[in-house]
């Protein structure tokens, strides 16, 4: 099936959610709420036409000047049909969060802890929602636009001796006995 | 270890002293050699048995897709040399087809043969290197040593044609670098020559030794149901039997003007990974041989002045090109659409994948990269979990990931 006969499809079942279709290169994007996304998602599953089995990516975008700043995208493919399609869910700045994708995906499950390191965005029903990449007392959301390329201003990282100091009592780094 | 001797004092009879046994928290890395890179995995254990595998990542954090944010399209391409370091040139590759689709580029023929050889030979070189440490974990030294031999004479290829040995920069986007010549690419074919017969000593070596085949069947196995599920790609997923393989399934470069074949394996286990890793090294090298073949002559950089760099020797003696030489590195190519695009790649590890969002400057307003890595190294608490310590080991290898791409 073309990719957009599937964002017609998506259009008819869920008229409310869908919000834009966009076509660049062959590639078609659809924005969609992020209210209903485990539903959009769950059909696109099951649907025996469109069989998208592959989360292909997941990630975050941030447009700071938008109304719903962020958006979660992702970039689908069925293994069987061989096509692909990317959803788009808007998230608004005062309340960024959405609905875990991990029952129906796995492998969403570290790209959405990616996600919530680098855009302080939270998936609702996450099995294990924790920073990934950066340290796990790191303050702020690196992949914001509003973050600096080189970090907050003044930030310093903590001297070796400092950071030694505070695990030496540290049990989560030494065998448990 | 300690599964021994509870057994062995469970066949002694009640009045002999016991050993209280209890689960045991074992940190594996960052520094642990067999974790290939700097990955962490704290082990939960009973005995020999992991009950529970926690990966942590991120000791390799640069943030390329921040500082991405902050480059143009040209300068870019070292910092995804840096992804995966093993096979450097498909990951530039990968970045290059992407940024092209975007700016829609028709890349000319020779431009694309030569890339589709190079990433074959990457591919060859990465699974060297993967074969090589894969055996050394398991206990095969000999492999080691026979692997790297074949992979310096890659190398060494790979410096006459970029420059660089491992970190190449050689393609660039609407074309390569430079072109190749007669010489390079007859030492080249001549290496296709010899390569089958170096794999088959390999497998002499691998193939029927007891402890090889003790260590990787039916150790680590993943259903092809599972393995789609968790995202999974590249030979890992075709050892389940899944023949998904982008290089077939949406063709780039001149995958679809070559004879080759998708190699899949049956049971899903590590033994069925190494046999599909095996094969695909025969089909890069009928690939290479086929492509020098067929190489046809003409220019290696596509003609479209308003995204790519003029060439260097009318930059130095022509005013025009050196202004637009000047404007593309300092502010980028202006004329970009916007729009966004995401466009895999098959890497040796599996699907690299580059969503680019361009909103019309130089410079790319978001650039996420889909590593393979990454996903694999979620998907290995389901492969540890219930088997032994020492399977871990095999796992890792299995898998084949670098950190500096699960990272990025």
């Amino acid at each position: 099936m073309e990719p957009l006969e599937i964002a017609e499809l998506l259009k008819e079942k869920f008229p409310i959610e869908v919000q834009d279709v966009t076509n660049f290169r062959d590639q078609v994007s659809v924005s969609v709420k992020r209210d209903r996304i485990s539903d959009i998602c769950r059909y696109l599953i099951d649907d025996p036409d469109i069989s998208m089995d592959f989360l292909s990516d997941l990630c975050g975008v941030d447009y700071p000047e938008r109304r719903l700043r962020f958006e979660v995208v992702y970039n689908l493919c069925s293994l069987k049909y061989k096509h692909r399609i990317r959803i788009k869910a808007l998230i608004p700045e005062d309340d960024p969060s959405i609905d875990s994708v991990v029952p129906l995906w796995s492998g969403a499950n570290w790209h959405e802890r990616e996600a919530c390191d680098m855009f302080g965005i939270v998936f609702n029903g996450h099995p294990d929602l924790r920073r990934i990449l950066m340290p796990e007392d790191w303050e702020g959301y690196p992949l914001r636009k509003d973050y600096p390329l080189r970090g907050p201003e003044g930030f310093e990282y903590r001297k070796y001796e400092e950071l030694k100091e505070l695990h030496t009592h540290d049990d989560e780094w030494t065998i448990k006995s | 270890m300690m599964e021994d001797m509870k057994s062995g004092l469970d066949n002694k009879t009640d009045d002999a002293p016991r050993i209280a046994t209890k689960e045991l928290t074992l940190s594996m890395g960052p520094q642990h050699p067999a974790t290939h890179g700097v990955l962490r995995l704290v082990l939960d254990l009973d005995g020999e048995t992991v009950v529970k595998c926690t990966p942590y990542v991120g000791y390799l954090h640069r943030g390329v897709e921040k500082l991405s944010e902050y480059r143009n399209y040209f300068q870019i391409i070292p910092l995804t040399d840096r992804l995966d370091y093993i096979s450097s040139m498909a990951g530039n590759i990968g970045y290059c087809v992407a940024v092209e689709k975007l700016f829609d580029i028709q890349l000319p023929e020779r431009a694309q043969y030569i890339r589709t050889i190079a990433a074959e030979m990457a591919r060859i070189t990465n699974h060297l290197l993967w074969l090589a440490t894969h055996a050394l974990d398991i206990g095969a030294m000999t492999v080691f040593l026979y692997c790297f031999r074949e992979r310096e004479v890659i190398l060494d290829l790979f410096e006459r044609m970029s420059g660089a040995r491992l970190t190449v920069s050689y393609p660039r986007i609407g074309g390569v670098k430079n072109n190749v010549d007669a010489k390079w690419l007859d030492d080249l074919y001549r290496f296709t020559d010899e390569f089958p017969m170096r794999l088959e000593q390999y497998e002499t070596l691998i193939d029927k030794n007891r402890i090889w085949l003790r260590r990787t069947k039916g150790i680590g196995i993943i259903s092809a149901e599972d393995a789609i599920n968790w995202g999974i790609s590249g030979p890992t997923l075709r050892g389940s039997g899944v023949p998904y393989d982008i290089r077939r399934y949406m063709p780039y470069g001149v995958y679809d003007k070559v004879k080759w074949e998708v190699p899949v394996g049956k049971n899903g286990d590590v033994y069925d990974r190494y046999r599909v890793r095996m094969e695909e090294f025969r089909q890069s090298n009928s690939i290479i041989r086929q492509c020098i073949k067929q190489i046809p002559d003409g220019p290696v950089m596509a003609d479209a002045p308003k995204f790519i760099l003029p060439a260097k020797d009318k930059v130095l003696s022509d005013m025009e090109h050196l202004i637009r030489q000047f404007v593309l590195i300092t502010k980028g190519p202006q004329s970009a659409p916007e729009g966004e695009i995401y466009v895999a790649t098959e890497v040796p590890k599996g699907e690299l994948g580059f969503y680019i969002i361009s909103d019309g400057t130089g410079k790319p307003y978001r650039m996420r990269v889909r590593a393979p890595s990454f996903v694999h190294v979620a998907v290995l608490p389901k492969l540890c979990e219930g088997g032994f310590v020492a399977d871990v080991i095999a796992n890792i290898g299995t898998i084949d990931i670098v950190l500096g791409e699960c990272d990025r």
